[in-house]
């Protein structure tokens, strides 16, 4: 017998079970309890988990328009310093992805960084304006295969425009994903309404904001029976409407991020714009009925909405600050601390809501896979007991705006496998090294 | 201290020292030469991103009066209106040798961002940051208090106050409502349900929507100034329901308790929320609270560049 390329040995699989991972070219060749054959390269996966590659679902790669604060590259090499063999570029760049040429050009520079899938995100209307549809048949078509549409940083608020948008979509089995806020009861919102705001003096993104949203988009995807995906659910009451939904058989999925998972309002009190995110944080009960939901699968994914943005948009007064936290370095250690370490979920359902459903949401049919013979070698190895701290001038990340700089996280992201490939070997990217 | 920024920030021992080191400088205000040595040599910046004259100003004779150098930088003309940052405003005022900025600014936490940062290390006083605090006002306000109502104690124990008006926008009532508890005033907010915070139910204060059910049982009605943009935002029907429900006129100003005050901070909107009658009646503070701001902020500066209060009878 020849030799693989590689094999990961002694890791733990998501079920418990302990075996070592052969890959030969692409894909998993084997998964055997010991493998005694030849590798040419063999990895140490001892007391390390492993997990199919992460599937991110919303992430602000920032290129084409804003390449001082993220490019397909940077967040590529941030994503696979996280863990992440796929990630889905959300469509508010400059210019917005709402033509072909745009989600092809983002596709190719994907293809070119070569650290993960990039897929792009079409918007659903044209420039984000909430006004007209753009091609999304176009982008389906295109290169891209563009599945997922959003207009994320807006809500599609006009109803007759997002139940156009539902149907429209039921040509090739899309989805919407609606950033739900409802944009007359936010203008100019500042953080969580309630008490920390009232004794701030910043203005109010009251709950219900997010959660009138939610209740409308759920009936109108029963209505004409199409797919909906809620981004970054943050309210316990947006919980609630998003479980009755699903009792009722309604097609709708909805994502938490990692952030909400952990920080509440409270921390707006240092003024730090660090912690001025769009949904905002919110207050103790709402992050533990998040928990809850993902551990009951009420939510369905984890995404990170990883929104990077240059120094001098948070280095000034809250108000004037930019919304947004860079996330992908950080996800799976809040995962971790989050919902294992506290007992909520085992690693097997953190590779559901952390690979697998995001891309059967997004139909990334290459992603997501098993870890069996036969997959696609995405996969991650994360030493869960191993403790680092977070850095932001050491984040691969072209933005620092972490809200951990300094915080010790459980869980290491060791290694990335895409495609058979490394990505991340012993924590260090492939290719050259930190920024 | 070093930095004014909350009435959160400090103890009611440290209110009252402020307010007990304000009634001595008071009396160098009553005097011939209105002036005293203490910050010669020192620079004061007053930075005010948004216009306020009457808070320009006051901080400006308060300083003076200490000997300060005084140094004006205010947005109009200046290059915060031009687009620089509040980081390079401050690395500026920093390479000037500031012992102090004084901030107004439009947005909530600016003078937090600036005393938090490292891009500068004077003393920062906050004169006002957007829909956040006031803090000198409200030691002036409570210092007007003491001085009528008081009783020769040295906190409000007792007394009631009742704040009137857009308590949602008001720095000035988040301020007061933090300092007057401190003190041991009870405070009843009166206003529009539209005009208070969610989350008010977590302040240490009463609510009440009926002005004419709180005037009678209060010492102080404290009158909020009604914003000319909050008629267009539907905050209420118009300019006329709301004088009619909430506004001090006349007749509400003869239900009130014998001895109690009328306050507010100005500017006035007369024949909105305070007729003319009422903000020139004999239960009006209102030309006495700016006479009192200069001495409060006297105060402030001695105590935050001096690092200690001034004893009664000193100097």
């Amino acid at each position: 017998m020849s030799a693989i390329d590689l094999v990961i040995k002694g890791a733990q699989l998501p079920d418990g079970s302990t075996a070592d991972i052969c890959i030969d070219g692409e894909y998993i060749v084997d998964v055997s309890s010991t493998y005694k054959g030849q590798a040419h390269t063999s990895i140490d996966g001892k007391g390390c988990v492993i997990l199919p590659g992460l599937v991110d679902l919303h992430t602000h790669l920032r290129e084409p328009g804003r390449e001082d604060a993220e490019t397909v590259l940077t967040g590529s090499r941030a994503g696979a310093k996280g863990g992440f063999t796929a990630l889905s570029a959300m469509a508010n760049t400059s210019p917005v992805a709402d033509t072909a040429g745009v989600v092809e050009q983002v596709y190719r520079l994907g293809q070119e960084a070569g650290l993960l899938d990039v897929f792009p995100i079409g918007a659903v209307t044209q420039g984000l304006k909430g006004v007209t549809l753009s091609e999304i048949g176009a982008m389906a078509d295109s290169v891209a295969r563009v599945r997922v549409f959003s207009d994320d940083g807006n809500c599609v608020s006009d109803p007759l425009v997002m139940r156009r948008a539902l149907e429209y979509i039921k040509k090739f089995g899309g989805v919407i994903a609606q950033h739900a806020q409802d944009p007359r009861m936010t203008v100019g919102s500042q953080m969580n309404e309630g008490e920390i705001s009232a004794r701030l003096g910043l203005k109010g993104w009251p709950a219900v904001a997010e959660e009138a949203i939610i209740a409308r988009d759920v009936l109108l995807a029963d209505h004409v029976q199409s797919r909906l995906h809620i981004c970054h659910l943050t309210t316990a009451g947006g919980v609630e409407i998003i479980r009755w939904a699903k009792a009722r058989g309604i097609n709708v999925t909805a994502e938490v991020t990692p952030h909400h998972l952990l920080l509440t309002d409270d921390l707006a009190s240092s003024y730090d714009p660090v912690y001025k995110v769009n949904p905002p944080l919110r207050t103790e009960s709402d992050v533990h009925a998040l928990r809850q939901a993902l551990a009951d699968g009420t939510i369905d994914i984890v995404a990170t909405d990883h929104a990077p943005h240059p120094l001098e948009a948070k280095e000034c007064e809250w108000q004037e600050a930019a919304f947004g936290m860079v996330g992908l370095e950080t996800a799976l250690s809040i995962v971790q601390m989050t919902m294992v370490d506290s007992g909520l979920m085992s690693w097997q359902q953190v590779a559901d809501r952390m690979s697998h459903t995001p891309a059967l949401i997004g139909g990334y049919e290459n992603q997501g896979q098993r870890i069996a013979k036969g997959s696609y070698a995405n996969l991650v190895v994360i030493n869960p007991t191993k403790l680092w701290r977070v850095d932001r001038d050491l984040l691969l990340s072209n933005s620092s705006n972490t809200p951990y700089h300094g915080r010790e996280l459980p869980g290491f992201v060791e290694h990335t496998i895409f495609r058979g490939k490394p990505t991340l070997l012993s924590g260090v990217i492939s290719g050259e090294g930190g920024k | 201290m070093r930095h004014l920024l909350s009435i959160a920030d400090f103890s009611k021992a440290e209110a009252i020292s402020i307010l007990d080191t304000a009634n001595e400088l008071a009396r160098v205000s009553d005097g011939a030469v209105k002036k005293l040595p203490t910050l010669r040599g020192r620079t004061i910046v007053n930075l005010f991103a948004e216009d306020s004259t009457r808070t320009r100003i006051s901080f400006e004779a308060a300083a003076k009066r200490l000997s300060a150098d005084v140094i004006n930088f205010s947005a109009k003309g200046s290059s915060v209106s031009k687009g620089e940052s509040l980081k390079d405003t401050a690395m500026t005022l920093q390479a000037m040798g500031a012992d102090a900025v004084v901030i107004r600014h439009f947005a909530s936490g600016a003078a937090q961002r600036l005393a938090d940062s490292q891009w500068m290390s004077g003393s920062v006083v906050n004169a006002g940051d957007g829909t956040h605090e006031h803090p000198s006002q409200a030691l002036l306000d409570a210092f007007t208090i003491r001085k009528h109502l008081g009783l020769g104690k040295s906190d409000l124990e007792g007394l009631s106050v009742a704040i009137v008006g857009d308590v949602l926008h008001s720095r000035v009532a988040r301020s007061n409502i933090l300092l007057l508890s401190k003190l041991g005033a009870k405070v009843v907010l009166v206003a529009p349900p539209t005009l208070l915070p969610v989350g008010v139910e977590s302040w240490p204060v009463s609510i009440s929507y009926d002005l004419d059910s709180v005037i009678p049982f209060v010492d102080v009605v404290m009158m909020l100034r009604v914003q000319q943009e909050r008629m267009t935002e539907m905050y209420f029907p118009n300019a006329r329901e709301y004088s009619r429900y909430f506004g001090l006129n006349s007749d509400r100003m003869k239900s009130m308790k014998p001895g109690a005050i009328v306050m507010h901070p100005g500017p006035m909107n007369r024949g909105l929320e305070i007729s003319a009658e009422v903000a020139d009646s004999s239960r009006s503070v209102i030309t006495e609270q700016v006479t009192n701001g200069v001495s409060v902020r006297m105060a402030i500066l001695y105590v935050l560049l001096t690092g200690g209060a001034l004893e009664a009878g000193g100097n």
